[in-house]
């Protein structure tokens, strides 16, 4: 199909029509068919629940894969033992999962599985994941998907139950914001500053009831695993998905991967991935530009995403009450700089930074230094094969030397409910995604930043940036 | 309807609750610590534990939500962009199982908006300037009816408000939207047939 110059679409407009099951009307949403449904232990059980009361089977099994990730211990425990989980409620919902599973005949990568781990880290790293799908999940990291071109979003449990049982999702077609980010950045600039700097200019909110598209050379610059940081962070802006249209960086990092098509579709895919991108003269609702070389490493000093600040720059006078309330609960001062508290722990890991490429960056800051007396470092990688590929590299004996815990996969500290969590008053920075109250733990005070940035700031004790760390190239 | 749990969005009243605060995600309103549930009954007791409890477990006397009264107020009021956050449709059966029925802000997410009218609670989203009445008038009583999208503030400027069709009629009659998509199966069929 050739673009049709008379009426121009976006990435979003193309995805959205090619799963129309029926049109919307004044009075119904749209059908919209899910190629992939994506399902962990906590926000499926009570969808499953539902299909058997009603005596409902998923229809289509093989649109559906599972992992155990939020509930699940990242400790370690011998071949045969139970797992070490928190309290039997924790058990139970991961049982329940494999029981359903089993049950319906779902593909789970369960603890024997060499891509059991965090649910956005292993699609894509099994090529589930792929341009032009409609992706869904009862997690609002969805979103995360929308580096290769698919229109992927978060859902409730309700609709996990509406999709396991039918495919489909009753939807009205959400607004559109196009982002455009030009210029280079610093070679100190990583994506979680891209997507931190733009949420602080674009607001919490900035996003609601929008499918974003993030555009221009400092975007396609990135690799798949910096995308992928970028558009997991579009719900912190308040969007339903983020998009990033598919090119050539896309198809070499899913070629050869296990759920990637082979052979003649391979090349048939491509050709018809290639057409994806937005048309010239594609309409959207809303766009904004972000000048790429302003952009510095960002941390957090609140506690709702869109409060990044530059390292090194003085937290902000409060302006609302939300701040006020903010900057008294993480104990800060107007015009202090965040480095001159004392922070206790570190995490590494989630569905935002827990890829190879994010251990491989912790690893260059850390290699051969120790991290500081008396703090507390958890490294997560996000799946089963992201730890053996930092093993295979050496990357765990740099962070084991330095001081830090080597975890098993999982979401931990990010959303705390697995035991990994911090304790009341702690500083934390943390490379996932929420620095929400009580997050991480009732009472942990968390600042999100990169994992560059966190790496330095275990090592230093205190928040600061990787600069000079990094500069000291490791091969 | 005589079930209390669903009530008539036809013939509203109640009394409003205000949570001022802007920007109330979805963590607060049910911490994950309470997620390993596989029920959705019961989430009520932890609704903004961490608002309502301190670290000992001791109700905090000066949070305003401990006395809350859903028997009378099944009306929150709240900041902008209320509901952000995590997907968790456990805040939505939390605010349900606490007695609450209808959210009224300037601003609400969309992901919660969509789970609350799936689970008994109306979302409203309000002009700017009855929001800032409604905030200003803790405990007013006000009267809602959905089929006219119509709020009633008494002295205060009442107003209209907008909802998707489907979810408003879901929210009246008790509509299925399961049943609904069942219902279509053979359009689906066709679409897989047409696209496999």
């Amino acid at each position: 199909m050739s673009p049709d110059h008379a009426h121009p679409r976006s990435l979003f407009d193309k995805v959205w029509d090619a799963h129309l099951v029926t049109q919307e009307t004044v009075e119904t949403p749209a059908l919209m068919y899910i190629d992939l449904h994506l399902v962990h232990e906590v926000t499926s059980p009570q969808a499953f629940a539902e299909l058997a009361s009603r005596g409902l089977d998923v229809r289509r099994p093989d649109r559906t894969l599972a992992t155990v990730d939020h509930s699940t211990p990242t400790l370690d425990f011998a071949p045969g033992e139970t797992p070490p989980y928190a309290n039997e409620q924790a058990r139970n919902q991961v049982e329940t999962l494999q029981d359903n599973a089993r049950k319906h005949g779902i593909e789970l990568h369960d603890w024997d599985s060499e891509h059991r781990g965090v649910i956005h880290i292993i699609g894509p790293e099994l090529g589930a994941t792929q341009p032009g799908m409609t992706i869904v999940c009862g997690d609002s990291h969805t979103a995360t998907h929308g580096a290769f071109g698919a229109l992927a979003f978060g859902i409730g449990t309700t609709e996990v139950g509406h999709v396991l049982a039918t495919q489909t999702l009753l939807q009205r077609k959400p607004k559109s914001m196009r982002i455009h980010v030009n210029g280079q950045t610093g070679s100190d600039v990583t994506a979680k500053d891209i997507i931190l700097h733009i949420i602080a200019q674009i607001g919490v909110d900035g996003g609601t009831g929008c499918v974003i598209e993030y555009t221009g050379d400092a975007i396609t610059a990135l690799d798949m695993e910096a995308r992928m940081t970028v558009c997991n962070m579009s719900i912190e802006a308040g969007a339903r998905a983020g998009m990033i249209a598919p090119d050539q960086t896309t198809f070499e990092y899913l070629r050869g991967r296990a759920r990637a098509p082979k052979g003649m579709n391979w090349d048939n895919a491509v050709a018809k991935w290639s057409e994806l991108a937005s048309d010239a003269g594609a309409v959207f609702d809303c766009e904004v530009h972000i000048d790429a070389t302003q952009i510095r490493p960002m941390v957090t000093w609140g506690t709702a995403p869109d409060t990044g600040i530059a390292i090194g720059d003085a937290i902000p006078t409060p302006q609302t009450p939300a701040e006020q309330r903010a900057i008294t609960y993480m104990d800060f001062q107007p015009g202090e700089a965040m480095g001159e508290h004392r922070i206790s722990q570190v995490f590494i890991g989630s569905c935002t930074n827990a890829r190879i490429g994010d251990l491989r960056i912790a690893a260059r800051v850390m290699r051969g230094r120790k991290i500081a007396p008396g703090l507390r470092m958890l490294i997560v990688p996000g799946s089963v094969s992201v730890r053996h590929q930092a093993e295979a590299e050496g990357l765990d004996k740099i962070f084991r030397f330095a001081g830090a815990e080597w975890r098993q996969p999982g979401c931990s500290m990010c959303i705390a409910m697995n035991g990994d969590r911090g304790e009341a008053g702690q500083l934390v920075v943390s490379t996932s995604n929420r620095n929400f109250e009580g997050r991480q733990g009732t009472g942990v005070r968390t600042v999100l930043a990169s994992p560059a940035t966190a790496a330095a700031s275990a090592i230093a004790g205190h928040i600061t940036a990787a600069g000079s760390l990094m500069e000291a190239e490791y091969v | 309807m005589s079930d209390p749990l669903k009530p008539d969005f036809a013939r509203f009243r109640s009394r409003t609750f205000v949570i001022s605060q802007e920007n109330i995600d979805t963590d607060q309103i049910i911490p994950a610590r309470f997620l390993t549930t596989t029920q959705c009954a019961g989430l009520g007791l932890n609704a903004f534990h961490d608002w309502r409890y301190d670290e000992a477990g001791h109700r905090r006397s000066g949070e305003p939500l401990n006395a809350l009264d859903t028997a009378h107020q099944q009306v929150i009021v709240a900041g902008r962009n209320f509901g952000c956050g995590s997907s968790r449709e456990h805040a939505a059966w939390a605010l349900h199982d606490l007695g609450i029925r209808v959210v009224i802000s300037s601003e609400i997410a969309d992901i919660f908006s969509a789970n609350a009218s799936k689970n008994g609670i109306l979302p409203i989203i309000a002009p700017k300037i009855a929001h800032h009445w409604l905030l200003e008038h803790d405990g007013v009583e006000i009267a809602i009816n959905l089929e006219t999208g119509r709020v009633d503030l008494g002295n205060g400027p009442s107003f209209q408000f907008q909802i998707e069709p489907f979810a408003r009629r879901c929210l009246l009659d008790g509509t299925d939207p399961l049943g609904f998509l069942l219902s279509h199966d053979a359009q689906i069929s066709a679409y897989e047939a047409r696209t496999t």
